[in-house]
């Protein structure tokens, strides 16, 4: 198992914030719009730096989207920030509508996504919007795994020409990858090299993923870890190449288990690869009050429910 | 002006019978609505607005033009193609299968004159701002029109996006609410009041205005008048009171003909109503 270690914990918005406000010195076009969660989503540097360029739209979510949609006619690249809720299931159909059927070139950020907002209980946490948005036609669903790569990828998004949906999270978590990395929109990044089973993770389960690797090292189980930091499009390619070679999958995610990045998986080896997968995923439920690390042990998304997954998946091998 | 008003109103006939026409070719669509706003969209297109028909989607240097209630989509649809847009023939294929004549105007089949999808009410004030806003950060002077219907108010997004218009001083933006008190269901009156819109607009910060618009002289002054109340710090509100169906005397007025298409007799009757200025497709 390939060595990572991290100095320091960060939360993925501010590696969002900080992407933000690179893209914004690098194209006068990006605008950002906020439904008065400017500090939360780690605006407040862009909202700084270019006042003319930041539209504070009020607790107005619908309204946001709309005038997001309608800035890109004209040629602006607006990001919309709020909670991953209310960046989608509330505002679901006029992002169908307005941005992905009319094909506008929005940026839908979600900060506070999953489990791990904690604390304000299952209104403000949302299980469902990989599913959401990964089934709207021509749109774009990222979920990255620490600071560096959120950064990385809303450079990056800043950049496609089409609606994207980034997700991201609230607490700090270790720093793992470069601060200079290149983020290929679609293009699976390989974590571990290994044989006996493959990790398929996504957003905070990647660095769970690491530690389970880890552990199931130590127990004689060489493990391949995959970070999909982007659901849709899914890299076809890096997992069927994996599953080849490994012939088992076990999925990690942040989410319900109903369409999230561990269907998206299924739905490819059922046609392609036939192969047994387990899920670490929220068991379709809501969330509750709680600390991060109360929740993800609770639901089981823990490093040791990736290590029981992976028992148990390897035991289904023919 | 650009035409004469006589000019303008044979056009308006042109366009009632695409309406009827295109409704009775699929035998599916709403003329109600479409017949009411015939002069508004033609005074818009052929009066009103600085716009090429050289699509572009960006619109940059252009005044621009959202319809909200896209179910209305025969009304605009004619405007467009007898503006030049593109052919007048497409519009027999409205609603029928591998069209750009969509049911519901979309930018997903490239029709040129489309720049956002709408069907699903309440969205397009939102995305009229959103426009207008870039406007003013391209530095760019044209203004941005927008139409809604009156029931299409019930939805609640148009009051978040009534509220930051005039907060956001967009008054580069000129709204028209197609005013004929009519939804599927009935009267807006009996299934949810609007109450008194032009005070609820001005609560709201807006500069209204209001007009006659099935009548083109009245129309074309009012839209004129807007234009000139632009650039002042304020959204200008147009409140633009329509009847349901005019043009076509068995349609005026009933909400029975939002969504129904005419048999081939009541084609007839229709067409009998409008006189052909400018040949039919």
């Amino acid at each position: 198992m390939k060595k990572y270690t991290y100095s320091e914990k960060k939360d993925t918005r501010s590696g969002f914030g900080a992407g933000l406000h690179e893209a914004g010195q690098k194209n006068p076009n990006v605008v950002a719009l906020c439904a008065d969660l400017k500090g939360s989503l780690k605006m407040d540097a862009f909202a700084d730096e270019f006042p003319e360029r930041f539209i504070q739209i009020g607790i107005a979510e619908a309204n946001m989207i709309g005038i997001a949609a309608g800035m890109t006619i004209g040629g602006k690249i607006p990001f919309t920030g709020t909670f991953a809720n209310f960046s989608t299931g509330r505002v679901y159909d006029q992002i169908r509508q307005s941005v992905a059927y009319s094909n506008k070139n929005v940026k839908i950020c979600a900060s506070h996504a999953g489990l791990t907002l904690g604390e304000d209980g299952a209104t403000h946490q949302i299980l469902e919007d990989i599913g959401l948005m990964k089934m709207l036609p021509g749109m774009v669903v990222i979920n990255p795994c620490d600071y560096n790569q959120t950064k990385a990828a809303t450079l990056a998004i800043a950049e496609y020409e089409g609606p994207v949906y980034l997700r991201f999270g609230r607490p700090s978590i270790p720093v793992f990858t470069d601060p200079d990395q290149k983020f290929e929109i679609g293009k699976a990044w390989m974590v571990n090299e290994g044989t006996d089973v493959t990790i398929v993770a996504t957003g905070h389960m990647v660095w769970k993923a690491i530690e389970a690797g880890e552990q199931l090292a130590a127990l004689g189980i060489d493990a391949e870890i995959i970070n999909i930091h982007t659901i849709k499009p899914l890299d076809e390619e890096a997992i069927l190449k994996s599953l080849q070679k490994t012939g088992c999958v076990v999925t990690c995610e942040e989410h319900n288990k109903f369409g999230g990045l561990g269907e998206s998986v299924a739905r490819l080896l059922s046609t392609e690869l036939p192969s047994p997968q387990e899920f670490v995923a929220v068991n379709d439920s809501f969330g509750e009050s709680g600390t991060p690390d109360q929740l993800m042990t609770k639901y089981g998304l823990d490093t040791i429910n990736i290590v029981e997954a992976v028992q148990k998946v390897i035991k289904r091998k023919k | 002006m650009k035409h004469t008003i006589n000019e303008l109103e044979d056009i308006v006939s042109q366009v009632r019978r695409d309406i009827v026409r295109m409704v009775h070719g699929c035998q599916s669509g709403h003329p109600g609505g479409s017949l009411g706003c015939a002069e508004f969209l033609t005074a818009l297109y052929f009066e009103t607005m600085n716009h090429s028909t050289d699509f572009k989607m960006d619109g940059a240097g252009e005044d621009l033009f959202f319809l909200s209630n896209g179910h209305i989509s025969p009304v605009f649809y004619s405007v467009l193609a007898r503006s030049g847009y593109f052919e007048v023939s497409e519009l027999a294929t409205f609603r029928k299968l591998n069209s750009r004549v969509q049911g519901h105007p979309t930018t997903h089949e490239g029709l040129p004159g489309i720049r956002i999808a709408s069907g699903s009410l309440g969205q397009g004030m939102s995305v009229a701002i959103g426009a207008a806003l870039t406007k003013k950060l391209n530095k760019d002077h044209s203004l941005v029109f927008s139409l809604h219907g009156d029931g299409e108010l019930q939805e609640g997004q148009n009051w978040e996006a009534i509220m930051f218009a005039p907060h956001n001083k967009v008054d580069n933006l000129i709204s028209t609410i197609d005013y004929n008190g009519q939804q599927i269901d009935g009267p807006t009156e009996k299934i949810l009041s609007l109450e008194n819109l032009q005070t609820k607009f001005e609560a709201f910060g807006w500069h209204v205005i209001t007009s006659n618009g099935n009548n083109m002289e009245d129309i074309v002054k009012a839209l004129e008048y807007a234009k000139s109340l632009t650039g002042k710090g304020r959204p200008i509100l147009n409140l633009m009171s329509t009847q349901m169906g005019y043009g076509v005397d068995f349609m005026v007025g009933s909400h029975k003909w939002h969504g129904t298409a005419p048999n081939d007799d009541q084609l007839a009757s229709a067409l009998s109503q409008n006189k052909e200025t400018l040949g039919d497709y």
